[in-house]
């Protein structure tokens, strides 16, 4: 009863989304308020059902019922009552269930939030919401349905694929999603704005909020899955370049020009058309990573049920929704006047440089990735494309970035000062040449590689030019302490959301600067009592035992103890597991950080003369990396409880207001 | 200019809806994009000299391969799949020119693995896990587009890579595919 009560309140929802894309988008043309308004209890009401089909299939996981197919292909009654709840969104129906609903709960805030929002503008917003749900529910109803039924039901199920029973994996996907479909939010503004042709300093408020949220959520996303991939994956890296990660990390970059070019339009009211373009781009690019995962047309290290009758569908909707919105564009885009004008050196001009750069990037990591598709159909060959040509081409791209990030908050609007924002610079110079000289030096002279040396520089440079900017807006050590504290209060929370945002991404810097430039990796055979050398370690296998039960699988768990000079650092316990349903085996890394390095043992198998194949990595400054994304979510959530959007945007009323006084 | 400008977002985007089309129509015929072969077949096997690992054996370097065919079998003393292999090069051995390359191992841990398995290659090269991975000798197995071990290249007498083995072989992969190949390139 219960999957039917969830297949039946998601088809509720398709009518009811018909209905809220339909009827507030003709009220908006008429100027009918009563139908514009009813986009608000839709989407509620949108939100609602779909809640009651998502909690039903969470309760049918729950209980483990195994007569509904989806729950039999993908639980287990063994499972721990956590990966049973994560399981939900960890196969393709469960996932696109999990994508609605998230799709929904944005369209309910906007209509619970959005109160000050003009009503036309809303309608027309939560319309497009409507649309894209249209698509999305009739994808799931039609190919992918999570409440079919097995008969007779199997007295267990075939359970998860242990490489997802993962803390970090069961919150990666929601944090992705509340990404990916986040930016839908700005996209359906994009789209009503191109419909009513305004685009104006208040839209930019309107939908900076969303975008703000979307981006947290998805670099905490992108974020949990690297991280994942570098404990579990037992092979010392943290990124792969594979076209799943591109896939979300496309999103990520236009995301991030969006919610700069977008500062332009609200401060600036200029490059109006850009950001409508870059808002359209950025949830396509979402679009198209859950095309290139779902349909199997590149090859992938991540395996995801991959279905050309499911492909053709995804591209139809990617056709609809992307192919539509740019025809509205080109269409409408010369329609978006800009407003102020400024010299190429001032803030807008670094802002747009970063905009460039970053769309550039975006566009790289696209090419990389459809390259292979590319020369195979136009007969050049079979090709992969891997991390040499990401590496060669989107980080020379960065470098520039990097740099205009410290300098572009010191600019003026309008006409900025290159020469006065550089000697205020000089501390960051001095300190980052510093930094990379003491990297060089420390790292054994010319032995080392020299690009760590600017790596590191670079970070500093960023770090230091971002410190600098922040104690020039608060005058630290020009004023009284008094003074100076008062001045700390009065900084608006977006402002120190781009401090620490751009301090975090210095920190990122650092790791993967130095986790790509002093990595070590000894592989070989080792008997108990055998010692290794790694990075100043010793490390020593003191001995393994088999079969230590788990609760749905057994290990097979090695004892390493990691010394140096004589003194103990850690004792490790690197695993093998070998599940019993499905019956598969996993690696579980051993990690000893102290922040500046992690020592990272894994145990592989037996060589039958009492030996194992072992793995052992020194993973210089690793953790700055997640540590470094974790600062930047923290900085986006500081700018997102910034005061303008908690008193809403009063401009556009105020200048309707005034309007109407003068008629 | 400028309306040509704008209508290039949507050009480029249905340029790509092409491309997954056609490549969406050959799934539908089942040819899936996950087979990639070597790039390396019926190319010229890579410039290469690698020093000696076993007291009385030459190291190898690409000379070696010139006027015999001869295959190049990739392995290491903590590749688990390469001792399971190790018995069919045995016999192997008898029938082709075999030379072996070891990868990324250390020279004393080679010579044990040896030792204790055997050793049925003519000559043995070695690429040094303690190097730098620019080092020239590292380069060698980027070069012949090694991804893992064990890997096994059949080299023709002009020195042309013919077949990669990916992963060890098993019998009947050295029966119906590795030897009749052998005896028709060495006619």
């Amino acid at each position: 009863m219960i999957p039917e009560t969830g297949h039946f309140a998601l088809i509720l929802a398709l009518f009811v989304a018909v209905v809220q894309a339909t009827v507030p988008m003709i009220g908006a043309s008429r100027g009918d308020r009563a139908w514009m308004d009813l986009s608000r209890p839709a989407a509620v009401a949108q939100f609602l059902l779909i809640a009651i089909a998502f909690g039903a299939l969470v309760t049918c996981y729950v209980t483990s019922d195994f007569s509904v197919l989806n729950v039999a292909q993908n639980s287990h009654t063994d499972k721990p009552m956590f990966y049973k709840v994560s399981g939900v969104w960890a196969n393709h129906e469960g996932s696109m269930l999990l994508w609605v609903f998230i799709l929904s709960l944005y369209g309910m805030g906007v209509a619970a939030a959005g109160g000050n929002l003009p009503p036309a503008l809303r309608a027309r917003a939560l319309a497009v919401q409507a649309m894209i749900s249209v698509g999305f529910i009739l994808f799931i109803l039609l190919t992918s349905n999570p409440f079919a039924r097995l008969d007779p039901a199997p007295f267990n199920g075939n359970g998860m694929n242990p490489l997802l029973q993962d803390p970090g994996l069961a919150f990666h996907p929601p944090m992705l999603y509340l990404g990916y479909v986040g930016f839908s939010m700005a996209f359906s503004f994009a789209i009503a704005a191109l419909i009513e042709g305004r685009v104006d300093a208040a839209w930019a408020r309107w939908v900076r909020p969303w975008s703000l949220l979307a981006w947290c959520s998805l670099t905490l996303g992108i974020g949990l899955g690297s991280w994942w991939a570098y404990y579990t994956l037992g092979w010392g890296g943290w990124w792969y370049w594979d076209p799943v990660e591109n896939a979300s990390f496309m999103p990520w970059l236009a995301g991030t020009a969006l919610l700069h070019s977008s500062i332009v339009v609200e401060k600036r009211d200029t490059l109006k058309a850009w950001t409508i373009l870059l808002a359209i781009v950025t949830f396509s690019l979402s679009l198209l990573g859950t095309f290139l995962v779902r349909s199997g047309v590149l090859t992938s290290v991540h395996s995801f049920a991959s279905d050309p009758a499911r492909g053709v569908f995804v591209l139809a909707l990617l056709v609809v929704v992307t192919g539509g919105s740019l025809t509205l564009f080109t269409f409408r885009a010369a329609s978006l006047k800009g407003g102020g004008l400024f010299a190429p050196i001032s803030r807008e001009g670094s802002l747009l440089l970063n905009n460039v750069l970053m769309s550039t990037g975006a566009g790289t990591v696209l090419l990389g990735t459809l390259y292979p598709l590319f020369t195979d159909a136009l007969n050049l060959g079979k090709v992969s494309v891997g991390a040499p040509f990401f590496n060669s081409v989107f980080l020379p791209l960065m470098v520039p970035m990097v740099m205009t990030m410290a300098i572009g908050p010191m600019m003026q609007w309008k006409r900025g000062d290159l020469a006065g924002a550089l000697s205020r610079l000089k501390v960051a110079f001095v300190l980052a040449l510093a930094v990379a000289v003491a990297t060089w030096l420390l790292a054994g002279g010319s032995a080392s590689p020299l690009w760590a040396a600017g790596g590191l520089g670079l970070a500093a440079w960023l770090f230091v030019g971002t410190a600098v900017e922040w104690a020039e807006r608060v005058r630290l050590g020009r004023c009284s302490f008094g003074e100076f504290l008062q001045r700390c209060g009065h900084l608006p929370r977006s402002a120190y959301g781009m401090t620490i945002t751009h301090a975090g991404l210095a920190v990122v810097i650092v790791g993967i600067t130095g986790s790509t430039a002093w990595k070590t990796e000894q592989i070989q055979v080792m008997h108990p009592g055998d010692t290794v050398n790694v990075a100043g370690y010793q490390v020593t296998l003191d001995g393994t035992q088999d079969n230590v039960p788990g609760p749905n699988y057994t290990a097979l768990r090695a004892t390493f103890t990691a010394r140096k000079d004589g003194r103990l650092i850690a004792v490790m316990h690197p695993e093998k597991r070998q599940y019993t349903m499905p019956p598969r085996p996993t690696t579980d890394a051993a990690i000893h950080t102290n922040l500046i390095g992690d020592l990272y043992a894994v145990i592989g198998d037996p060589d039958g003369t009492g030996g194992f194949v072992t793995r052992l990595y020194y993973n210089p400054l690793v953790p700055w990396i997640f540590i470094g994304a974790l600062i930047m979510v923290g900085g986006g959530l500081v700018s997102l409880t910034d005061r303008r959007y908690r008193v809403g945007a009063p401009l556009r009323t105020a200048r309707a207001a005034a309007a109407a006084a003068r008629a | 200019m400028r309306r040509w400008l704008v209508a290039l977002p949507v050009t480029v985007f249905f340029v790509l809806v092409g491309f997954f089309i056609w490549r969406l129509v050959l799934m539908e015929h089942g040819d899936t994009p996950n087979i990639i072969p070597s790039v390396m077949i019926n190319k010229p096997a890579p410039q290469f000299d690698l020093p000696p690992v076993v007291l009385d054996k030459p190291g190898l370097k690409l000379a070696d391969l010139k006027g015999h065919v001869t295959l190049v079998n990739f392995f290491a003393s903590w590749c688990i799949p390469c001792r399971e292999e190790h018995p069919l090069l045995r016999g192997l051995g008898e029938k082709v020119r075999l030379v072996g390359i070891v990868y990324k191992d250390r020279p004393e841990q080679a010579r044990a693995y040896l030792e204790r398995l055997g050793d049925p290659y003519q000559a043995i090269g070695i690429i040094n896990a303690n190097l730098d991975s620019r080092d020239p000798q590292s380069q060698v197995g980027i070069d012949f587009g090694v991804t893992g071990v064990p890997e096994s290249f059949l080299v023709d007498k002009q020195g042309v890579i013919r077949f990669k083995q990916i992963g060890p072989f098993t019998p009947e992969d050295i029966n119906k595919k590795l030897l009749p190949l052998v005896a028709e390139l060495s006619k």
